[in-house]
């Protein structure tokens, strides 16, 4: 597969001096990097460390200022992607590139060259989706696959180019913990092939466990180079973020087991409203004051179409099937909802949580601007600008949002620092009822940390909070109770002393809880 | 030597600025060649299109008032598309404003008093909004195409007022020629300083509409609804905000103010209704609104720009014997530069050597 024979020691590539300039911002300054043959290495760094931007550079979408890229010992330019697929490069970015209103085989086709047939582009996908185990109907549109179904078209939209080098960018953050190791065995058996992997990930238990070395960017700069597997978990983040990360303290819960409940769904049914959109069955929940209810779920089972359900952008059948603080909110858009109490963050960040164009000052109006109709908007409907301008400050300064600019553009800054101001905007309100989708997706383990502390922090405060999320380890840090979406109906919370990951794992791939099936791993 | 586009990290608020000089400095290259190209002498050509006009202040008045209905109708305009609804109706609009506004006068010619012109003026915003809601109501009940709706809704009111003016509201003294009763003082707009040309009061509206949208627009809870839904409209949804409502927003008020525009047309500067009231002011107002930059005040500029446009080509017809048709090449020309160099806002040109890209591979 390797036309050339390896005269280079090894290496398949090897990048120097690689500086990347935004202005005056050095997102990457004087970075190093070498890729041997056959390993999986890792690239590890808090969000803005410059990790995107070196990936990009060396998959062509941006070009470096200065330095120079090896590639099987040959310097090359890589101007643009299909240069860089040429090579040998692929990669499956942490934000997708897919056209929602074609189907997965389509977008697939789009990338390779032209004279194929959609045909057997399908039949090629259908047949690599069953050899590496990412179960994916090529004939599906995109635009009603979940996040998780969607990352599949990038892995076989990569895999379909035989690439030697494959960048992938987070790639276990939608996936559960079966599907995780299952698309660590693909790993494993691509790097047997002697394929290169470049793997960006925070989590570092997998990072320690997958790969053979690791690189770690700060402030644009290469600070370490390491062997993850002699190091730990802590060591590694400590590397990253230059200081000690603060593990989530959870006091026990101290909310009382018969306190009214502040949101309670009833028997929510939600009709599909597309072709592969999931209906919602008979979903019942309640959630107290003081207690965090985690919802975990494999991509795809109807979270979504649930988190539209509760937050009002999507509205019931009957006014009792949602409850806010005691009030029937079933038939409530979603500003009476948050007038009643409840705040909500979506689980895509930019075009639902915030308008990208805009301003973090006009983001904050975006969810605030009735909750908050006095303070924030004066007589006439004329904004309150200081107003606003404070509050976002506020915001900023509570969350350490870190940011280019005084009041940027949303779509300027990094998904995590982003999440941080989405999340910090609704709990600046401190509401009674707190609904999040994904918190910490494609976020570092530093803000993480900071995202779940605060949850945490608003649920001890008396409020009711629920989180909707495909990571586990996630959902085991911060919910009093865990329940489990699978195919629109939910199971019936159980207590965090009683959960485990396999009995959670059980539940998502399906099973009836009590009911342990022979085969208990195989979930595809 | 090569040619490229590079995206900048963030849009430049510079270019944004200035690409509509740029554009309209292209545009008087390329009708300089034109002009050499029919023949004619180009200097003297665009002296006599663009600087002429602006010399005597009887031709200033002709310019305040052919810009006048631009500017009123550009700014709703430019409203409705920053709210992604895309109304293409405008001269239909406008010219339903004229017809209702007119039915005052015309149908009780007896009602001469100080309430006459309000009452005209109303009725012609509501003529309008009348006109401008049927696409908005075929968008938000059947999700019909809003371009082709609005569009079509043109023919159909040209029609209607030929239709009007040659039938049931022609002046019965009028030896059969098509056209009401000429307007009682009462029902006429008037002039701003009448002892320096014809100028009218649409001018004074005009510049009123367009200063006090821009301060919705940039200022207020509804401006920033108007931007959220047309530049993200989940974000919109998230916010509250209902896209349906905000298509009859944006539909009634721009249909509301080209009505107004027809109105003030009809009243302030022809005096009767015609069988056409107006030499496509509601298209016009399109390029107007793009070349403003949707903002309503950049509206104000762009308007002055495209009368201009109007008088030049009257003005080249007479001095150089140009057909005056060439005016509508120079607004074509000027809306397909301006839309060309939006892209300058939000990428560089950069010019590289012959060096091919990805040898190496």
């Amino acid at each position: 597969m390797t036309g050339e024979t390896a005269t280079t020691g090894g290496m398949l590539l090897e990048a120097t001096g690689i500086t990347k300039l935004f202005g005056a911002l050095r997102a990457c300054d004087g970075v190093d990097l070498s890729i041997r043959r056959g390993e999986i290495h890792s690239l590890l760094g808090e969000n803005g460390a410059g990790k995107s931007t070196l990936v990009k550079m060396i998959f062509g979408s941006l070009e470096p200022n200065a330095g120079e890229i090896r590639w099987k010992g040959q310097p090359v330019r890589v101007t643009s992607p299909g240069i860089a697929r040429k090579l040998g490069i692929g990669m499956v970015f942490q934000h997708f590139s897919l056209f929602e209103a074609l189907t997965a085989a389509e977008n697939i086709a789009l990338s390779l060259d032209k004279t194929t047939p959609l045909s057997a582009i399908a039949a090629k996908a259908r047949a690599l989706s069953n050899e590496y185990g990412l179960p994916l109907d090529p004939d599906s549109l995109v635009g009603d696959l979940s996040v998780g179904e969607r990352q599949r078209i990038e892995i076989i939209r990569c895999l379909l180019q035989e690439p030697d080098l494959i960048i992938l960018d987070e790639p276990t953050s939608v996936l559960t913990p079966q599907e995780a190791d299952k698309l660590f065995v693909t790993l494993e058996r691509l790097k047997g092939e002697g394929r290169s992997i470049l793997y960006i990930s925070h989590r570092l238990e997998e990072v320690k466990r997958l790969c053979d070395r690791a690189t770690v960017l700060r402030h644009g700069k290469v600070v370490d180079a390491c062997d993850p597997r002699r190091e730990t978990a802590t060591s590694l983040a400590r590397m990253m973020v230059g200081a000690e990360v603060h593990a989530v303290a959870r006091a026990a819960s101290a909310h009382a087991a018969d306190a009214a409940p502040l949101l309670e769904l009833h028997s929510l049914d939600r009709a599909p409203t597309g072709p592969f959109s999931i209906p919602l069955k008979g979903v019942s929940l309640a959630v107290r004051p003081g207690e965090v209810i985690g919802i975990a779920g494999v991509a795809g089972n109807g979270q979504g179409e649930l988190f539209e359900a509760i937050s009002g952008e999507a509205l019931q059948p009957r006014a009792a099937m949602v409850t806010i603080r005691g009030k029937q909110a079933g038939q409530m858009g979603i500003t009476a909802r948050r007038l009643a109490g409840a705040a909500f963050v979506p689980e895509e960040r930019l075009g639902h949580g915030a308008a990208p164009v805009m301003r973090l000052s006009e983001n904050l109006v975006l969810s605030r601007h009735a909750t908050d109709g006095r303070a924030l908007i004066g007589r006439a409907g004329v904004i309150a600008r200081g107003a606003v301008e404070a509050a976002t400050k506020r915001i900023n300064a509570a969350m350490d949002v870190r940011k280019s600019a005084e009041d940027p553009e949303a779509s300027a800054l990094s998904g995590g620092n982003l999440q941080k101001f989405i999340i910090g905007r609704e709990l600046d309100r401190s509401p009674a009822v707190m609904v999040v989708n994904q918190p910490t997706w494609g976020v570092d383990a530093g803000a993480a940390a900071r995202i779940r502390q605060s949850l945490i922090d608003l649920a001890r405060s008396g409020s009711a909070v629920l989180v909707i999320s495909q990571d586990l380890d996630e959902l085991f840090e911060i919910s009093d109770a865990i329940a489990v979406m699978h195919n629109g109906t939910l199971s019936k919370p159980m207590p965090i002393a009683e959960a485990t990951y396999e009995k959670i794992g059980l539940l998502m791939g399906g099973a009836e809880p009590g009911h342990v099936p022979h085969d208990a791993m195989g979930l595809s | 030597m090569r040619l490229q586009l590079v995206r900048r990290p963030q849009h430049s608020s510079l270019m944004a600025a200035v690409s509509p000089l740029i554009a309209f400095a292209l545009t008087l290259i390329i009708g300089a060649i034109i002009f050499i190209a029919i023949g004619k002498p180009p200097g003297a050509a665009l002296y006599a299109y663009f600087v002429a006009p602006l010399t005597e202040m009887w031709s200033l008045h002709e310019l305040a008032i052919k810009a006048s209905p631009l500017i009123i109708i550009a700014v709703g305009l430019s409203v409705a598309y920053l709210s992604n609804n895309w109304n293409i109706g405008a001269e239909g609009q406008f010219i339903m404003g004229g017809i209702f506004g007119s039915l005052i006068p015309i149908v009780f010619p007896g009602f001469q008093n100080v309430l006459t012109l309000p009452l005209m003026i109303l009725f012609g915003i509501l003529g309008g909004m009348a006109w401008g809601a049927i696409p908005a109501f075929l968008k938000t009940r059947f999700n019909t195409n809003e371009i082709l709706t609005s569009l079509m809704l043109v023919y159909v009111a040209q029609l209607f007022l030929d239709w009007l003016a040659r039938g049931w509201l022609r002046d019965p003294q009028g030896y059969a020629f098509p056209g009401s009763i000429r307007f009682p003082p009462a029902a006429t707009l008037p002039e701003i300083a009448p002892s320096q040309g014809g100028a009218h009061y649409g001018l004074v509206f005009a510049l009123f509409v367009a200063v006090a949208l821009w301060f919705v627009m940039t200022r207020t809870l509804k401006g920033f609804e108007v931007r959220v839904m047309g530049a993200s409209p989940r974000a919109g949804r998230f916010a509250g905000f209902s896209s349906k409502r905000m298509t009859y927003f944006a539909f009634l008020l721009s249909g509301g103010l080209a009505g107004l525009a027809g109105i003030s047309e009809v009243s302030g500067a022809i005096g009767q209704l015609r069988e056409t009231i107006s030499p496509g002011y509601g298209f016009t107002a399109i390029i107007v609104a793009f070349l403003g930059r949707l903002n309503p005040l950049g509206a104000v500029v762009a308007g002055f720009v495209l009368a201009l446009t109007y008088l030049g080509g009257e003005a080249a017809q007479i001095s150089l014997g140009i057909s005056d048709k060439l005016a509508r090449v120079f607004q074509g020309l000027l809306l397909f530069l301006v839309l060309a160099c939006d892209t300058l806002i939000y990428y560089r040109v950069r010019f590289s050597a012959g060096r091919k890209a990805g040898e190496a591979a």
